[in-house]
């Protein structure tokens, strides 16, 4: 089944914590040097999803090759050298609350590059300035808004200009203004560094003039997936309802 | 009755298993021992945190318990005229016992529940997850710094707790209730050796590995928000406590 364009694919993933199944034999292909979209809802399972692209967590069953290498069985060690060809934005930003919005931009770059001072503080620069944030290099994240720091966290992410940048939620939280700059900087880092992005979103507006693909995420597994103007004329139900944002459908309010 | 001792022996085989998981992150920990990337400011952050800035509040509680100390034993000692020995006794107390488990308590009120602490908010803030995204193993970057400045620093921070200990007997027997000076000193002297004073900052070290492995620990398993924080830090100090007086009597057994 595997694509030549294909990155990341992935096969029946199962995973529950306790009794409680959150992915339930989950199949997923994400594209290459593309925007790869995942809606869905709440609580359901984007970000366990996520976390077990980057080995955060381990499924209970299941398949995850990156460019064809399968990482479920595969160590700390061997992680660590997947990983370095990832960027991530947490959902919550995951800041370091020790350290400065400058120095929390530079830390991969300090911890992974032989850059020197000068060089690190050049590309700090930029990347701020690409999220909006130039002068604020000496905040701490605590006297950030929300939006604020995850918009550190996405110059955080994209520092090392990683091959494959994960997206958790880049713009909830974020005014529409910030949220429609955030989601050119998303196209921008696909076309300027050919990086694949994959992408959790709510916003169905964004996702559907930016996304390449977009597959949904829907009871622990992948109910749809197809191009804006496919997943647009979708007949199932569930999707239907949840790409026009209707109370009334097959998903039940609880 | 059949419930009680099922419930001891639940309590025991959890306290077993907790064990295990702590000597689990220890061997982790060690394994990172000497491999690169270095990061020495990493050791002197922790050094420093754990060191220096438990000085003032070991030297004071050190003070005291020498005083205390030279007090009680001033009072016992002179029913049979062995008042030169105040000295001796307490010299001998806070060598081999009190100045490593006073450093080993204060350093745990101080800075084992804050490693906790920030460990625990790190780990549900999800940035011990993002050093890990970013290829940096956790382990190494958080838990092995703190273990090796503990196990430095304690030593360092407990030879000033004897030294301020001494100084309180002195000045309570010498200066307060008239000891001869000399007598207080020779006696000291005559009584304690070097291997009193060396076997008491190797209990210190075991100490400081204990109660920085112990927070580590509790930070590193948090779960549940800032209250789950609030809650591993509390466990984090109680179970340093007690390991530390526990070992501390195996060590004493062992070592005198
Ligand atoms: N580490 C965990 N332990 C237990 N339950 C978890 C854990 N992580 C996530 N969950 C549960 O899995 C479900 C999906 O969570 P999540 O992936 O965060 O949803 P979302 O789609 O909103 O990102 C939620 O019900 C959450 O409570
Ligand atoms: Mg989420």
């Amino acid at each position: 089944m595997q694509n030549d364009r294909d990155i990341i694919h992935i096969e029946s993933l199962y995973k529950s914590f306790g009794d409680f199944r959150v992915l339930d034999g989950l199949d997923l292909s994400l594209e290459r040097d593309r925007v790869n979209i995942i809606i869905g809802r709440s609580g359901g399972g984007k970000s366990v999803l996520i976390k077990h692209i980057i080995g955060l967590l381990k499924p209970d069953s299941g398949r995850i090759l990156v460019r064809g290498e399968d990482i479920v069985p595969l160590n700390e060690g061997e992680m660590a050298r997947v990983r370095k060809e990832f960027g991530m934005l947490f959902q919550e930003a995951a800041l370091f609350d020790s350290l400065n919005v400058h120095e929390n931009v530079a830390f991969p770059l300090h911890e992974h590059t032989t850059k020197s001072y000068s060089e690190i503080n050049e590309v700090v620069q930029a990347k701020l300035a690409a999220v909006g944030l130039q002068g604020m290099d000496k905040k701490m994240p605590a006297e950030l808004s929300g939006g604020m720091r995850k918009r550190v966290g996405l110059a955080r992410a994209l520092a090392l200009e990683p091959k494959i940048v994960l997206f958790d939620e880049p713009t909830s939280g974020l005014d529409p203004v910030m949220a429609a700059a955030i989601n050119e900087l998303i196209q921008r880092t696909r076309q300027e560094f050919g990086a694949t992005c994959i992408v959790i979103s709510h916003d169905i507006d964004a996702t559907m003039k930016i996304a390449d693909n977009i597959s949904m995420l829907y009871e622990g597994k992948i109910i749809a997936r197809g191009s804006p103007a496919e997943i647009r004329e979708n007949s199932d139900p569930v999707v239907r309802q949840f790409i026009r944002g209707e109370a009334q459908g097959p998903i039940k309010v609880n | 009755m059949r419930s009680i001792l099922g419930w001891l022996g639940h309590q025991f085989l959890g306290l077993l298993q907790e064990l295990g998981r702590i000597m689990v992150l220890l061997l982790q920990a060690l394994s990172w021992l000497g491999r690169p990337p270095f990061r020495i400011r990493l050791y002197f952050k922790q050094m420093e945190f754990i060191g220096v800035n438990s000085l003032f509040v070991v030297a004071l509680t050190s003070l005291f318990t020498g005083m205390v100390l030279a007090l009680q034993t001033f009072y016992a000692f002179s029913m049979f005229g062995a008042e030169p020995l105040v000295g001796a006794t307490v010299a001998l107390s806070m060598t081999r016992e009190l100045g490593p488990v006073i450093t080993g308590l204060m350093v745990t009120g101080r800075a084992g529940s804050a490693i906790c602490a920030e460990i625990g908010t790190m780990r549900v803030t999800e940035q011990v997850d993002a050093l890990t995204v970013m290829a940096i193993n956790p382990v190494q970057y958080l838990v092995l710094p703190r273990i090796v400045a503990g196990v430095i620093m304690l030593p360092l921070l407990t030879i000033i707790s004897d030294a301020m200990g001494i100084l309180g007997g002195y000045l309570v027997g010498v200066q307060l209730l008239d000891i001869h000076g000399g007598m207080f000193m020779n006696k000291i002297q005559e009584h304690v050796t070097l291997a009193d004073v060396y076997n008491g900052l190797i209990k210190a070290s075991v100490f400081g590995g204990i109660l920085t492995l112990v927070g580590c620990y509790k930070g590193f398993y948090t779960r549940g928000g800032a209250e789950g924080v609030g809650r591993s830090t509390t466990q984090a100090v109680v179970m340093s406590s007690v390991l530390i007086l526990v070992s501390d009597y195996f060590l004493t057994a062992l070592m005198f």
